[in-house]
């Protein structure tokens, strides 16, 4: 049960914490200066990394996909490819093909629901996507009908949107027949114009006016925009192999939240991941149109602004609709859904893929007889943890003069660019503030 | 509005998942919008109102102290509580607690065990309040979700199937992967409503919507899993996505006996709340 990587670090076992839910923010003060800034998940513990010790490797994915009903595909993918490390399992390059595919599909339904339900109404003074609805109906509209799509791709490839069932170590359960696959090109070629509007739509939105000092880490790719593998890469220049991924970045319990949160090793800066991050390590590997998009709005990179990724968010959305248009268009069944393999010998891997909402890492121990050992997984949302505490620092000290319903939306709104799977329940803060001196 | 139903969708401990079927009901959201007032729906609106509700939708089981009360409370403040997804109806994946060291577990997660406050058991609501309709599933299927809030606009009670997996299984026409590939399925115990996903992608049913009315567990085991596979991996197959469900939380008990390995449930439970 250590975890006795090369950092020396005692924290030796692994932390899952499962973010969707409630948090509150706890601001101390001393007078007008911001003494301390806690952003506390307090979603309870469910402990997948205890309870998938003694499992079948077999059933990790079906296991991993209930950390999150909204990217299921990013703790699915993940394990596999973790597993497949474990196990020496070498994949087809038709088989690649289709986890690309899948994916764009979760970013696609993940992408769409974030800019159009949870995100966008922040900028009209709005409570929901429902009420956003009343003043853009056709945007809103468009937007949902772009997010049933990736769900749509989903459920052909994956069986279902929520909990997919057809992703297998080594491959699929079941390939799609490929008039299934063809099936859907009329509709990501809809989708692809439609992101394209949602890119201009967005572009024009009231930002506030934020600038942070980030150290954006992302995967990076030599020949693609990085989605399911790559090298750990950070804008500070920092660029490693994805096995020494916890050589470099540390989980820690903090007392006052049940999610943990990650620092880079060994400075203990924390960071940043997700669409932003993606977009601005890589923003030339960028798909034909969305890089053209891009550059008609004129989002330009590097981007210092959090509230901005929305632009990237809906950049990414043209991105994804047109790679999987690719893949769509490709398809060519592999002669077996899923690489052969047999028990033994176990082993240790692990794999880093990009969530919609950042990377995400996962490693495992697996025995000869085929059962896991040891999991460690870390989600996006505790990655950006300790960043969204540090955005807030700084946000802080413009606004504390504002009465504190006007602050705790602040915070909230800028909490919420952030995408974190507690963004899920939109109401998410309840402050609390604390006044001495 | 004050004859719309007043709509509310709670959270306790669970992945969002079966809330999200409802944001996943994108040709029909902006309708049920229209038919409903929506008080309180936090994954969607910020606009949060108090009760009482006329239907509150109800997902995540109970691990908390805190969440305990907050169900009484919720409870007191609805009309019909409506439980959606195996979590809130049977106390969801991480109800494997309940058959296990909660403290081991919690020294396997966390640096800081003394951090976390936590029970040593997921249960699900019904073993907390009266709970008027369960839907099933991990996660829920979202024609059964919009079966189920058109009934109770309505004012009728939702019909939902309680048949096995086997049965639309057959009507769908897929071949049965028992009988032809010789795999391990869930399908003959397993409650329908999910569309009969897994045998169409060439696998078992892993059970995720949870035993059926009247499940022959024994047959099941004795004819469908042991003869593939060790009693103590039959047992980790009804423990999953509701694992704490009085009949595969029975079945696999018995089935850790016969591979001796005991595991009893945690000494504040049992499995009779149904």
């Amino acid at each position: 049960m250590t975890d006795s990587s090369a950092n020396q670090r005692l924290i030796r076992v692994p932390v899952l914490t499962r973010v969707e839910g409630e948090g509150a923010l706890v601001v101390k003060l001393d007078g007008d200066q911001v003494r301390d800034v806690q952003l506390a998940i307090y979603e309870p513990p469910r402990f997948f990394e205890a309870f998938l010790r003694d499992r079948s490797f077999e059933d990790v994915a079906d296991i991993t996909a209930r950390i999150c009903g909204i990217c299921p595909i990013a703790y699915q993918m993940t394990a596999v490819q973790a597993l497949e490390a474990a196990l020496g399992v070498t994949i087809q390059p038709e088989i690649r093909n289709l986890r690309r595919l899948i994916y764009c599909g979760e970013w696609i339904e993940s992408h769409a629901l974030h800019i159009h339900l949870l995100h966008a109404p922040d900028f009209f003074g709005c409570a929901s996507g429902i009420e956003l609805a009343r003043q853009f109906p056709e945007q809103v509209q468009r937007g949902l009908r772009m997010k049933k799509y990736g769900n749509r791709l989903l459920e052909v490839l994956g069986g279902r949107a929520i909990h997919p069932v057809n992703l297998a170590v080594g491959g699929f359960y079941r390939l799609p027949p490929r008039a299934d696959l063809l099936g859907l090109i009329p509709d990501f070629e809809w989708g692809l114009q439609a992101a394209c509007e949602t890119a201009r739509w967005v572009a024009g939105l009231p930002f506030p006016d934020f600038q942070g000092n980030y150290d954006f880490v992302a995967l990076k790719h030599p020949a693609e925009y990085a989605i399911i593998e790559g090298r750990v890469a950070c804008s500070d220049g920092l660029s490693v192999p994805h096995e020494e991924y916890e050589q470099h970045f540390d989980e820690q319990h903090v007392p006052h939240s049940t999610a943990l949160q990650s620092r880079r090793i060994p400075s203990g800066r924390e960071y940043f991941v997700g669409p932003l991050a993606r977009v601005n390590l890589n923003r030339d590997q960028l798909s034909d149109t969305a890089r053209r998009v891009a550059d008609e709005i004129g989002f330009t990179t590097p981007c210092y602004n959090p509230h901005r990724s929305i632009i990237a968010r809906a950049i990414e959305l043209v991105h994804a609709f047109e790679e999987g248009l690719r893949w769509l268009k490709d398809y060519c069944p592999p002669p077996v859904p899923r690489a052969p393999h047999t028990p033994g010998p176990g082993g240790t891997g692990c794999a880093v893929t990009e969530a919609p909402r950042g990377l995400i890492y996962h490693r495992y121990q697996v025995t000869d007889q085929g059962r896991i050992a040891f999991a460690k997984i870390v989600p996006p949302t505790s990655q950006n943890q300790a960043q969204i505490e540090a955005d807030l620092r700084q946000l802080l000290p413009s606004i504390v003069q504002q009465p504190e319903a006007a602050i705790a939306l602040s915070c909230e709104q800028l909490v919420r660019t952030y995408d974190p799977c507690i963004s899920c329940s939109t109401h998410f803060l309840k402050l609390r503030i604390e006044r001495g001196g | 509005m004050p004859n719309k139903p007043r709509l509310a969708v709670i959270k306790f401990a669970s992945c969002d998942g079966c809330q999200l079927t409802l944001l996943d009901a994108e040709d029909e959201l902006l309708s049920i919008a229209e038919a409903v007032h929506i008080a309180h729906f936090a994954e969607a609106s910020s606009h949060l109102e108090p009760g009482p509700y006329d239907v509150a939708l109800v997902e995540g089981s109970i691990t908390t102290e805190e969440d305990r009360h907050r169900v009484r409370r919720l409870r007191a403040d609805s009309k019909y509580l409506v439980t959606i997804g195996a979590c809130a109806t049977a106390g969801g994946v991480q109800a494997l607690r309940n058959f296990a060291d909660h403290q081991d577990f919690l020294r396997a997660v966390y640096a800081h065990p003394s951090y976390i406050q936590s029970l040593a058991t997921s249960t699900p609501i019904s073993a907390h309040v009266k709970v008027d309709f369960e839907l099933r599933g991990c996660p829920i299927d979202k024609h059964q979700l919009l079966e189920v809030i058109a009934s109770l606009v309505a004012g009728q009670r939702p019909r939902t199937s309680t048949e096995s997996v086997c049965q639309p299984c057959k009507r769908r026409g897929t071949v049965c992967v028992v009988v032809a590939q010789g795999l391990a399925c869930l399908g003959p115990v397993t409650q329908a409503g999910c569309g009969s996903i897994c045998p169409a992608y060439d696998r078992g049913c892993y059970g995720c919507f949870g035993p059926t009315r009247q499940p022959n567990m024994t047959s099941q085991s004795d004819h469908i899993l042991r003869p593939r596979m060790p009693a103590a991996d039959a047992a980790l197959c009804l423990q999953s996505f509701n694992t704490y469900a009085p009949a595969f939380s029975q079945e696999s008990q018995r089935l850790w006996n016969i591979a001796g390995q005991p595991k009893p449930l945690h000494p504040s439970l049992t499995v009779d709340h149904d």
